[in-house]
């Protein structure tokens, strides 16, 4: 088959996913979109004859836009536009995964310092205050105090770019030391790994520490549910254990792999590309969020 | 091989190298992005943005 694959930069998981393509005979074509413009009509001529262009856009502005041209150009893409769209607003991925019925963070979001500060006070300390759109645990707040709290708000509102004013505060759930990410094709997990940390954050780009874990039952209906909440696709979605249940917190949509595919007990990208010649021989069905 | 365009060290690289991949000098620190492989151009990475990541 025909692969594009859109990219700002190559990491260890696209060269992963390339060397996988190109092994079983895939004609690739890595399209850098830096280099690329999308007008309204005919696609840019790299798109031309392709079964299935895959995002792997680092930046996620690029991404929700790059999607949303493929789709326009009736490209199939992985992930859908709308997928995108939902995984990268942190308030939009709540709200979907809150009326899937999916257990996920009490969450409040508020435009205004003082909206903000009424929030952080009614969850009370320690809360978090994340930014809408971001990764890598980067901005990340944990608030233990009202004075840590006016401050980080006034930093945020007279330093930040207007999504910093959009105030996503949310409980903070004791975890125990870890949380566990699912990487999962159409909701179906792929591999999980626990990420542990003695920092509360416990994001891999962190540098917590990575095992294997089994997926149980529970794990397995969350992850199938938060999937079809935000349409689908290639995904990596995030739970916290919370005594005997789980919490999903989000769902990434443009979803790293290196270090679970160090831990995996299989093939992680090869079975990314079994899901994606798949979905190219079928062509990639719409969204529905 | 390939030279740094930072300080101008021999950089060591991978047989599977990609054009847009990120080099490290190891001499430097510098991250290089890979602009070219046959014969291999090296720039300096663009600065990490705040929407970059997973």
């Amino acid at each position: 088959m025909r692969i594009g694959m859109l990219y700002s930069r190559i990491r260890r998981d696209e060269k992963l996913l390339l060397s996988e393509l190109r092994e079983r005979g895939h004609e690739v074509t890595k399209i850098d979109v830096r280099k690329q413009r999308f007008g309204l009509g005919e696609p840019p001529a790299d798109f031309a004859d392709l079964d299935l262009v895959v995002d792997r856009c680092l930046a996620t502005s690029r991404s929700r836009y790059v999607t949303r041209f493929a789709a326009h150009y009736d490209v199939p893409v992985v992930n859908h536009p709308e997928t995108a769209a939902v995984c990268a607003d942190k308030a939009r991925n709540s709200l979907v995964l809150a009326e899937a019925g999916v257990p996920t963070p009490a969450t409040e979001v508020a435009f205004t310092k003082e909206a903000a500060m009424e929030a952080i006070e009614g969850f009370g300390y320690p809360c978090v205050l994340k930014p809408v759109v971001g990764s890598w645990g980067r901005l990340m707040a944990k608030i233990d105090s009202r004075n840590a709290a006016e401050a980080i708000l006034e930093h945020k509102e007279t330093l930040g770019h207007y999504e910093h004013k959009v105030f996503y505060v949310q409980e903070f759930v004791e975890k125990p030391g870890r949380d566990i990410r699912v990487l999962a094709t159409d909701g179906e997990p792929v591999a999980a790994m626990a990420r542990s940390s003695d920092h509360w954050l416990t994001n891999a780009a962190k540098g917590a520490e990575t095992e294997h874990i089994e997926v149980d039952d529970e794990m397995r209906d969350l992850v199938e549910t938060a999937s079809d909440a935000v349409g689908g696709g290639l995904l990596g979605v995030d739970l916290m254990e919370t005594g005997d249940s789980y919490t999903v917190h989000e769902v990434n949509h443009t979803v790293e792999f290196k270090a679970l595919n160090e831990v995996a007990e299989v093939d992680v990208p090869a079975t990314v590309v079994d899901w994606l010649e798949a979905r190219a021989e079928r062509g990639v069905r719409e969204a529905v969020v | 091989m390939a030279e740094c365009i930072e300080c101008g060290a021999d950089v060591s690289l991978h047989d599977d190298l990609e054009v847009g991949e990120i080099v490290d000098c190891a001499t430097c620190g510098a991250e290089l992005e890979v602009l070219a492989t046959d014969p291999v151009e090296l720039d300096a990475a663009p600065e990490l943005e705040e929407d970059w990541g997973e």
